[in-house]
């Protein structure tokens, strides 16, 4: 094999991934698990039991001072001044054109303090863009904490009762996409986040990144879980999970020539709040009565999986869009994907063919997501 | 995982068992440990004739595809319907879950595959240990 120009980074449990034989692969720079214990298994873990995700390869940016809610505000298209310290919202910065840098949680730590937790592959981009957009802004200080984190995924319906075992913080009082710091694992003050990018409950602890600490804690998650057939899971069984719950992926559904109506995502841009980066963009293309493509959900109706980048035809034979994410659904048991069609396309029902190998495949647009958990 | 001594392998992770004048072909254990859990194989049907080194079919796991090459030229005399239903046998037996039977066209090809310790050595030269 040829030798790897650059070294790829590593996660503080790159030597316990490895001890455990988990298939590695270069994710955005980043040597990481794609597969720990089969794909299938980690995934039905998940959406049955309890996984646990090695995610430090994510960034962490924090903004602090007094000017920090108005740099989040303008950095960010959601509106930040409706959290509660404590609190999380899913949002994402744009450019001026409307387009993403980067789909990003953004927690309140206080008034004064602001945690963005951004994707792995756009780390160096993000902090450039914020650190160019907020140059100028009084009273606001930007810190990189990327590398300061081992964040661990605990994720699925017995994640609550796994962590728990770990912690006297009582988990059942922190709500859906809120967050505490308490004692994890005989740590103090971890932040405690019920965040997730799997489509079920769950969890996403922050512990400092040194090995011992991280390698501990990751396997004290996967003692606490062994009764509820815990697995360790990758990136592969990640990118299924989220795709099941329609989430979307950076570089993939969502990008730098993708607006935010056009993958489905306007209701987290508050159009309505004071002036942010890409919001005049939003408001001209909403005046031009909105994005002539859009995200779909489908499901295969021949069989045939489409993936990532197949072309999609309208049953006449005009080439009409592509596949954005696409692979069999272990769950739900069906070939799925995410793509972007004319408008006109997207009525659930609406019949395309997927050029799968030089064969077209019948598919159906149908509602997303896919796969929708019960709520409690 | 072993590899059977009396197979013939390719560089592109199938394997032929040869009978008579009858080939019996799969993928190795290398290959079906690489694609991960197998969801689908799309083979030939019977009569099509391969042709050695084209591809004549693929395999899918989850998150990959691979395609199928002939290891010898001929006529395809079974398909083996049963991994419509049931792909993931590979993945638990790649040496003895085959995929497709050939009528060998011209045996003197075998001499091109590599014997069971040439595809050993092949497979740990390409995974750089």
């Amino acid at each position: 094999m040829a030798e790897t120009a650059t070294e790829l980074r590593k996660t503080a449990l790159n030597a316990v991934h490895r001890a455990a034989k988990a298939k590695m692969v270069d994710f955005g720079g980043w040597d990481m698990p794609v597969d720990c214990c089969g794909l299938i298994a980690e995934h039905m873990a998940v959406r049955t039991g309890v996984g646990v995700f090695d995610v430090s390869h994510m960034g962490d940016i924090q903004l602090r001072g007094p000017g920090s809610l108005a740099a989040v505000q303008r950095l960010c298209m959601n509106d930040a001044s409706k959290l509660s310290a404590g609190q999380a919202q899913y949002s994402a910065m744009l450019y001026p054109n409307g387009t993403f840098v980067d789909d990003v949680v953004v927690h309140k730590l206080s008034d004064n303090d602001f945690l963005i937790v951004i994707n792995a592959g756009t780390r160096e981009k993000d902090v450039q863009w914020v650190r160019s957009q907020i140059g100028h802004m009084p009273g606001v200080h930007m810190n990189d904490f990327s590398d300061y984190y081992t964040q661990l995924a605990i994720q699925g319906p017995r994640a609550a009762e796994t962590l728990q075992k770990l912690t006297p913080v009582d988990l059942s009082t922190i709500k859906n996409y809120w967050f505490t710091w308490g004692q994890v694992c005989g740590l103090y003050n971890v932040m405690i986040a019920r965040t997730g990018y799997t489509g079920e409950d769950g969890f996403e602890i922050y512990i400092p990144s040194d090995e011992p600490t991280s390698a501990r804690v990751w396997n004290e998650v996967l003692e606490a879980g062994k009764e509820f057939g815990i697995l360790p899971c990758g990136l592969g069984a990640r990118n299924t999970l989220r795709l099941e719950a329609g989430m979307a992926l950076y570089g993939h559904e969502i990008s730098d020539t993708i607006n935010v109506f056009e993958a489905g995502l306007g209701r987290y841009a508050k159009l309505d709040k004071p002036e942010f980066v890409g919001r005049e963009a939003l408001l001209a293309i909403q005046a031009e009565g909105g994005p002539k493509r859009k995200l779909v959900g489908l499901e295969m109706i021949e069989r045939g999986i489409g993936r990532d980048g197949y072309p999609i035809f309208s049953l006449d034979g005009t080439r009409i869009g592509e596949i954005t994410s696409g692979s069999p659904a272990p769950f739900l048991k069906k070939n799925i994907a995410l793509a972007y069609v004319p408008v006109e396309y997207t009525a659930l029902d609406t019949e395309v063919a997927v050029e799968i190998r030089n064969q077209k495949v019948k598919a159906k647009v149908v509602p997303l997501p896919f796969y929708k958990r019960l709520k409690k | 995982m072993a590899y059977p001594a009396n197979y013939k392998y390719t560089k592109e992770h199938e394997w032929i068992d040869v009978q008579g004048t009858t080939g019996i072909v799969g993928i190795t254990d290398y290959a079906q440990d690489s694609l991960g859990d197998i969801v689908y194989v799309d083979l030939p049907k019977v009569d099509d004739a391969l042709e050695a080194g084209k591809s004549f079919g693929s395999v899918e796991s989850v998150k990959a595809v691979s395609d199928l090459y002939a290891p010898v030229s001929g006529k395809v005399t079974a398909a083996n319907e049963e991994l419509k239903d049931a792909p993931e046998k590979i993945n638990t037996d790649a040496n003895t879950t085959w995929l497709i039977k050939i009528e060998l066209a011209d045996a003197t090809q075998l001499d091109a595959l590599l014997s069971a310790a040439d595809y050993e050595k092949f497979i740990s030269e390409e995974t750089g240990k």
